[in-house]
């Protein structure tokens, strides 16, 4: 035992001896350095079969989107990302979900956001959309609340609160009457004003035809869109959204068969993966998600053809398109050096011809919505300058006689995510495709909406019915039942 | 526990930077530096952030005790001679508030006099603000200059006072633009405006030559419109003097 203990004992001094030695070996280079050698000699080895080295993966892969994502935002618009922001700002606890906003274009050269005219009114028929806009328009005064990033300017988004003055001829008297009442009952700043007042105002304005007018006091006006999406997507990024630059090509969904109460089959629809293509490249990436939000403007179509919406027989739930279009607008800048001054506000004619100044240098925005016969291919945004010529000019300068002298100095066109059933946006879950959320379809006025349809939508994720505001009456399920919630002063 | 202590040393320089704007590059570099790296001190910038924010809202708070009980006029009052300003009643003198920011409560007795005139000038009033001023129906006055909270939004709102204000100065005011200014005309019976020194305004010889004509009956102060265009030689500036004395 003695033995044993001492050959041990001399063993562990001898081991010590070697430890010793291979570590002061190692410090000074000593007769260890064999053993050192053959250690890096394997880690060189290792590294030479492994591609790319230790710890770097073999290509970059930065621009492809995450792997899983909770929610995924199809369309980074002024909607997309208001969705994003009310997702971020309201999510408990602080970084619990991870959002991918997946954006065709990062330079918005078709977006409808950026091509807008600007303009921001409560002067609606349907009381949903007075407060989406009521609570937008806060949101637009404190901007510099909501969308602060430590360090960075403040926004400047340049709003005119130059006010909206809609003019009706005998027929749409009485219902412009009754849409102020609603309109002030919501909590709007509108008064009704005769042609006589109008005159008095107004003086170069033609009362010729003018019945009745509505003039928005407060709280209306035009502002910069293109401040306010740079804006949000600064904010948003700073609160941890990543952003993708890809197209939506694909969803893989499962589906599983019910039975109603009433013993009808339901085929419940439920995406697993969205299919992320790459811009100019073949690759794509499945991004396993929970949530798909379809913000695509007038886009949204397609997206929703893909999830499968609308893929039935007609006339049923599982047939009902998603019923939002592409209508190509035109708007047209113009230079009247005799035109109406400082006060102009935005001017809606009662034949639909619409006007606002620009800037200081008696420069003027404006257009018309075609009637549905002369709808443009929306194909491309070309600009048709006869369409001025024939319908834009002619009611402006009877309505303003110092537009007969005008010059054209520029135009562009854009797009509306026209929702040809009632011209009200979708917002909400489908009934049959149970984690496809929309928020499209607002014709026109999606800009002015934004920040309060995202909470609302951010609301519908998160707590699973609507808290502040209520859109009931804009669910998917209207275009089936046939209920139109028809809003009757669309521009 | 480390990553706490890093931050926890700057504090006392996390809250004079804030205060200070950029005025001490190295503090402020040294704070971006922990801002980037942690999340702790990215938010406790944020949350000092926001207390200034709701340093200026409690400031402009309603006092809606005061306007029950004594109505709106002598609320108006008191809250202006509570943000520093100064007040006058019809028919009585200016009461400001002293250099401690007291002032004498007499002006609660004079329960129906309405309030003539506002001195507002340097005030933290902002949008929400506004509230008890435009409760003051007979407002023949009011002064805002170099208000730092005041822009377009508050211009828009002051509507309320169109049949009784003559004078509106809004000089200095760093937030005001040619916008806001559009937004004067509901005031028809305003007489003289004051829109010199208006840093946000793009145009301000053009600017006033539109407001001139946008208030026909108001003499406008401020923005000599000969500003912006090229000096020519001494005569032709002599021609172009101003007709209105500012």
């Amino acid at each position: 035992m003695l033995r044993r203990a001492l050959q041990l004992g001399l063993g562990r001094g001898l081991l010590g001896r070697g430890l010793l030695g291979r570590g002061l070996g190692t410090h000074r280079g000593g007769s260890t350095l064999d053993q050192n050698g053959k250690v890096s000699e394997i880690k060189k080895k290792i590294q030479s079969v492994l591609p790319g080295g230790a710890w770097n993966p073999p290509y970059d892969t930065s621009y492809l989107p995450p792997e899983h994502s909770d929610v995924v935002i199809v369309g980074g618009g002024v909607i997309g990302l208001s969705v994003a922001y009310w997702l971020k700002r309201l999510e408990k606890p602080r970084g619990a979900i991870r959002v991918l906003v997946v954006e065709r274009d990062h330079t918005y050269s078709q977006a409808s956001t950026a091509l807008s005219v600007g303009g921001i009114r409560q002067q609606f028929s349907v009381p949903e959309n007075i407060q989406l806009s009521l609570f937008s328009v806060e949101f637009l005064r404190n901007i510099n609340e909501y969308l602060a990033v430590v360090d960075d300017p403040p926004l400047d988004i340049q709003f005119n609160p130059s006010g909206y003055l809609l003019l009706a001829s005998e027929k749409g008297a009485a219902v412009m009457e009754s849409n102020v009442k609603v309109q002030r009952q919501e909590g709007a700043k509108v008064c009704l004003m005769s042609p006589e007042q109008l005159r008095n105002k107004f003086p170069w304005i033609n009362t010729e035809g003018v019945a009745l007018a509505s003039y928005g006091m407060e709280y209306e006006g035009w502002f910069d869109p293109w401040c306010l999406l740079q804006g949000l997507r600064r904010k948003v990024q700073s609160m941890g959204v990543l952003f993708c630059h890809g197209e939506v090509t694909r969803f893989v969904s499962s589906s599983s068969h019910t039975e109603t109460t009433s013993g009808e089959e339901v085929t419940l629809k439920r995406i697993h993966e969205v299919h992320v293509k790459i811009d100019r490249s073949l690759e794509y990436q499945p991004v396993e998600c929970a949530l798909v939000i379809n913000a695509a403007g007038a886009w949204s179509g397609q997206i929703a053809e893909l999830a499968g919406v609308g893929k039935g027989p007609p006339g049923t739930l599982q047939g009902t398109k998603l019923p939002v279009e592409r209508r190509k607008r035109y708007v047209y800048l113009w230079h009247c050096p005799q035109g109406p001054g400082l006060e102009t506000p935005f001017i809606v004619d009662a034949s639909g011809a619409y006007f606002r100044r620009e800037g200081l240098g008696n420069n003027y925005l404006g257009g018309c919505s075609p009637t549905e016969e002369e709808e443009p291919d929306p194909g491309n945004l070309e600009v048709d300058h006869d369409f001025f010529q024939d319908k834009v000019w002619p009611p402006l300068a009877q309505r303003v006689p110092a537009f007969e002298t005008l010059k054209v100095r520029s135009a562009w066109a854009g797009y509306y995510d026209y929702n040809t059933f009632d011209q009200n946006g979708v917002v909400g879950p489908h009934p049959l495709v149970v984690n496809m959320y929309f928020a499209t379809g607002f014709s026109g006025h999606g800009l002015q909406q934004a920040p309060a349809v995202g909470r609302a939508v951010a609301e519908m994720v998160l707590d699973g019915h609507f808290q502040t505001i209520n859109l009931s009456p804009f669910h998917f399920s209207r275009f089936y039942l046939g209920e139109k919630v028809q809003e009757h002063n669309i521009i | 526990m480390p990553v706490w202590n890093r931050g926890t040393r700057g504090i006392r320089g996390l809250s004079r930077a804030v205060a200070l704007e950029g005025s001490q590059k190295k503090g402020r570099s040294l704070l971006q530096f922990l801002a980037d790296r942690f999340y702790d001190v990215q938010a406790l910038r944020e949350y000092l952030l926001q207390k200034q924010v709701l340093k200026v809202h409690q400031k402009n708070r309603p006092f809606t005790y005061i306007k029950e009980r004594f109505g709106p006029h002598a609320a108006g009052a008191y809250f202006i001679l509570k943000q520093g300003g100064a007040v006058k009643f019809q028919g009585k003198e200016w009461i400001r508030s002293d250099a401690h920011g007291h002032f004498s409560l007499d002006f609660l007795k004079f329960q129906a006099v309405p309030v003539e005139a506002v001195d507002a000038s340097g005030c933290a009033i902002n949008y929400q603000g506004l509230d008890s001023l435009l409760a003051l129906k007979e407002l023949q006055s009011l002064w805002l200059q170099r208000c730092p909270h005041v822009d377009d939004w508050c211009l828009g709102r002051l509507h309320p006072l169109a049949n009784s204000l003559q004078e509106l100065s809004l000089a200095g005011c760093p937030r005001i633009s040619e916008r806001g200014l559009a937004s004067l005309h509901h005031l028809r019976n305003l007489r003289r405006l004051d829109i010199s020194d208006l840093p946000a305004v793009s145009n301000p010889g053009l600017t006033r030559i539109l407001v001139e004509e946008m208030l026909p009956s108001c003499q406008v102060l401020g923005a000599d419109w000969a500003q912006g265009l090229p000096s020519g030689p001494e005569e032709q500036s002599q021609d172009r003097a101003s007709p209105i004395p500012a």
